[in-house]
């Protein structure tokens, strides 16, 4: 199962816990698993399908572009982050 | 005429050849903005709010459409009411409805400077004749200036419907965070790990501050710009001076709401971004301004435009924490942050959270970071934007722990520094990266080795971290049948890039790189690219054009195999040459076979397209900077007497640029540090909107800049490459505050340090020092 460590403002979703464990060969079936753990938790990250403009997502130290898409791995450790941009 | 040099197994790559655009631009052939003209062509202008905050009750244009010469105006009412939705516009997060209320006022002005009409007219005077012919009713409000006006619980309100939201802005009422009330706070986000308190504990010192910064303008010396034409059978052309031509098409759309493939944008030369050319203030005016009149619009910023209307970057408000044992090593950081966004969401709050302390190795910490309306322009992206100002509060914080623990502060960073592996502040890892190789490279320079002597004289130092940008290039790489290549990309040249572009190419290829001609073309020509921006150009635009180069000579080798009746997997190319693999078969150069082309199959074109990643993990960039400065006691002016900057970036394709973006960088830092801010009176309205007021500094105000290259090649890109253009002004502020307290003993916690800043905190310090030694007495 995929680690995911979950941002500290969504921690009251997942009772506190910074680090959760969840299922899903790619991103879109990993926020599906985490939903069904930690109701409400997708709607803060997923809107109409599809990774949310202002939130970013790094597997494994890389940053995906492939959105719901993105392959996810056994071991894979996964952060969600705000979406950035450069100057 | 080229210059190269070999340099190591490279034979272009890592030379400095005289870049192509250069003559053109020291002749003033080059063609900017404002230097494009078309038949029949309308002058607009733009009138602008002269309150802070004020509802708008009526705005009345009959007078003005009656001059003669006029022969359109638009207001919000020609718009279309855009929804607010967040999109993804290259490296942009973008609220389209705030945008659009951006770029024209509808029912209320949020800033000094902000749009409430545009007039089209047969020549600029007629024009600005006309604006003031516009009778605009307002009810005038109470402007709030600052985050931590704004902050307050009895603030005035900018917009009602925002509410405080994690990582986002919303503006749907009762959503799920916090009171359904309306707030200047349209967004908060945290980063935590670890045990914050028992870090605390275990420090044997710990240092707490708070610290402000001055909004600072990116200073480009060209102002924006849009030729727009709008034809009769709906498809618009624009003409303008922008970081991204394919943002330009995706924002007017969103703002006009016209499918996107009706736009074609075509990019100028560009005088300078910095940032601040990644979104839109006149190419959507110009264009429906074109649209209502029939004919050609062209529209230039004055300066005073640009310093009241366009954005600038963040003020802030800082608060930072931390402690250390007392062999130097950080067990815990709290830092709070507040920038200022302007009068719409969208500050750099996540990333300036994201990157302070980033060089370091932190196990406790927690930051917390809020985007915070307030009425002034709307900020956008300038250089590594949030960066710099939470470095400056940061790193001050360090040097002021490595002094308390008596270490040396580059020995202080390199015990905590950060490596491949550690966790960045907002968790993910480190791939490999060069931090360390700069600190090291600034402790082992004649710089830092030298003595620094005489009164009121201090050196100091600071670090810093950005990201770089991958996201989406498109390249084309032609042969032509002389042998000459030409590479097409949609990538705005700011900083060299053609030349590096070129390089690239004729590397791959085995030509000269007089033979290279690299161009930048309009969104009609070529495929996807983004902006450029987020020191993506080299990295990104660059692998397109490593892979393009490589399709054409993939292709060529089959031409080759062609001629001599042969499999392509039996053609090898080497020295330059195309080769048959086993018998005496005359080798071919690229222009020997070039001239072959049309009767081995027709013209050889490379493609590539390719997503080199989000903003994040895209081979990091870190630098350290050494500053000397030397204060005059009577006026508390600073002036630099030695700067130097080490930063790792990755491979130097072309090292003169390379250290080109490290001496600008540095020097906008510097005129950070010292001097820049926007001066707004009680009533909101900006005072020094021209550029001998607001003071950047110039050639006369700087040394030159030692540039250190240091290169820990990025694993993930083909050529080692990182970003390069922005890290270098996120760690000035901090060095030159550094400085400054050890030649004079105060530790500067504003921005800038100017000469009335600077001295009020010298005569603080007298008088407290006076009345503590009364007391002793």
């Amino acid at each position: 199962m995929a680690t995911v460590v979950i941002p500290a403002l969504l921690r009251k979703f997942t009772d506190g816990k910074d680090r959760v464990t969840a299922n899903g060969r790619n991103l879109g079936q990993l926020v599906d698993d985490l939903e069904r753990q930690f109701p409400g938790l997708r709607e803060q990250l997923i809107e109409d399908g599809e990774v949310k403009p202002s939130v970013a997502v790094s597997i494994d130290g890389d940053m995906g572009t492939a959105g719901v898409l993105e392959p996810v791995r056994e071991s894979s450790e996964v952060f969600f982050l705000p979406a950035i941009g450069g100057g | 005429m080229s210059q190269s040099s070999p340099n190591g197994s490279f034979r272009v790559i890592g030379s400095r050849p005289i870049r192509p655009d250069g003559v053109d631009k020291v002749t003033g052939r080059a063609l900017y903005g404002a230097d494009y003209a078309l038949p029949g062509m309308l002058h607009g202008c733009v009138l602008r709010s002269p309150y802070a905050h004020a509802r708008i009750k009526s705005i009345d244009i009959t007078k003005a459409l009656k001059h003669p010469g006029v022969k359109a105006i638009v207001t919000a009412e020609d718009f279309p009411e855009v929804k607010g939705v967040m999109a993804q516009v290259g490296e942009l997060t973008v609220n389209t409805h705030y945008l659009s209320l951006n770029i024209m006022a509808r029912e209320k002005v949020l800033y000094d400077g902000h749009a409430v009409a545009a007039v089209a007219a047969t020549s600029r005077h007629i024009a600005q004749e006309a604006l003031e012919l516009i009778e605009v009713e307002y009810e005038v409000l109470q402007p709030v200036m600052t985050a931590e006006e704004a902050m307050k619980p009895d603030a005035p309100i900018l917009l009602e419907e925002l509410r405080t939201k994690l990582m986002e802005h919303r503006t749907d009422p009762g959503s799920l965070e916090g009171p359904d009330r309306a707030s200047n706070v349209p967004g908060h986000i945290r980063f935590e790990r670890g045990d914050l308190a028992a870090g605390f504990r275990s420090a044997d010192f710990i240092v707490e501050r708070e610290f402000t910064t001055a909004a600072v303008h990116q200073g480009y010396i060209e102002p924006q710009n849009a030729l727009a034409l709008w034809s009769p059978d709906g498809h618009v052309t624009i003409y303008c001076s922008t970081q991204g031509s394919f943002n330009v098409r995706t924002l007017t759309s969103s703002v006009l709401c016209i499918p996107e493939g009706t736009i074609r944008v075509v990019p100028a030369e560009i005088g300078g971004g910095f940032g601040g050319k990644t979104t839109v203030y006149l190419e959507p005016v110009a264009a429906l301004l074109s649209k209502k009149s029939g004919r050609p619009v062209k529209m230039v910023m004055t300066r005073g435009e640009v310093l009241r209307a366009t954005g600038p970057t963040s003020g802030t408000k800082m608060k930072v924490k931390m402690g250390a044992t007392r062999d130097g090593k950080i067990t815990a950081a709290e830092v709070w942050l507040a920038y200022e966004a302007g009068a719409f969401p969208g500050s750099p709050f996540a990333p300036g959270a994201m990157c302070t302390l980033g060089p370091y190795v932190l196990e406790n910490l927690r930051i917390d970071s809020f985007d915070v309306v307030v009425n002034r322009p709307k900020v956008a992206a300038y250089r590594a934007p949030g960066s710099p100002a939470s470095a400056f509060a940061c790193e001050t914080v360090i040097d002021e722990l490595a002094e308390k623990c008596g270490i040396d502060p580059l020995e202080f960073r390199i015990r905590n520094a950060a490596h491949e592996g550690t966790p960045q502040p907002a968790g993910p890892p480190f791939k490999k990266i060069g931090f360390v190789e700069t600190i090291e490279a600034i402790r082992d320079s004649d710089h830092y080795r030298s003595k620094i002597e005489g009164p009121n004289r201090g050196r100091g130092v600071a670090a810093g971290f950005w990201f770089n940008g991958g996201l989406q290039s498109s390249a084309t790489v032609n042969i032509h049948t002389d042998g000459t290549v030409s590479v097409v990309t949609g990538s705005v040249d700011i900083g060299g890039t053609r030349a590096v572009q070129a390089m690239i190419a004729a590397e791959v290829l085995g030509v000269e790189m007089d033979d290279v001609r690299a161009l930048v073309t309009d969104t009609d020509a070529t495929g996807h690219t983004d902006v450029t921006g987020g020191s993506r150009i080299a990295l990104a635009t660059g692998m397109a054009v490593y892979e393009a180069a490589h399709d054409a000579l993939t292709q060529l080798k089959a031409r080759a195999a062609k001629l001599w009746e042969k499999k392509p997997e039996e053609v090898s190319f080497n020295n330059r040459t195309f080769n048959a693999i086993g018998n005496g078969v005359p080798p071919l150069t690229l222009k020997q076979l070039a001239s072959r082309l049309a009767r081995t199959g027709g013209p050889v074109t490379g493609r590539a397209a390719l997503n080199a990643g989000a903003i994040g993990a895209v081979g990091n960039a870190f630098a350290t900077v050494c500053v000397d400065v030397e204060v005059d006691p009577d006026t508390a002016k600073v002036r630099i007497l030695r700067c130097t900057i080490a930063q790792d970036v990755g491979r130097a394709l072309h090292p003169s640029y390379v250290e080109g973006q490290m001496q600008g960088a540095m020097a906008q830092g510097i005129g950070w540090a010292l001097n820049e801010e926007y001066f707004y009176d009680q009533k909101g309205v900006l005072r020094n909107s021209g550029l001998l007021d607001y003071r950047m500094p110039t050639c006369l105000d700087l040394p030159m800049i030692e540039a250190l290259i240091v290169e820990v090649a990025n694993p993930n890109h083909p050529l080692g490459v990182r970003g390069v253009g922005e890290v270098g002004i996120v760690p000035p502020m901090a060095a030159v505050a550094n400085a400054i307290y050890r030649a004079i003993g105060v530790r500067m916690t504003e921005l800038p340090m100017s000469p009335p800043h600077l001295l009020k905190a010298v005569l603080e310090r007298r008088n407290l020092a006076v009345t503590e030694a009364a007391a002793a007495d």
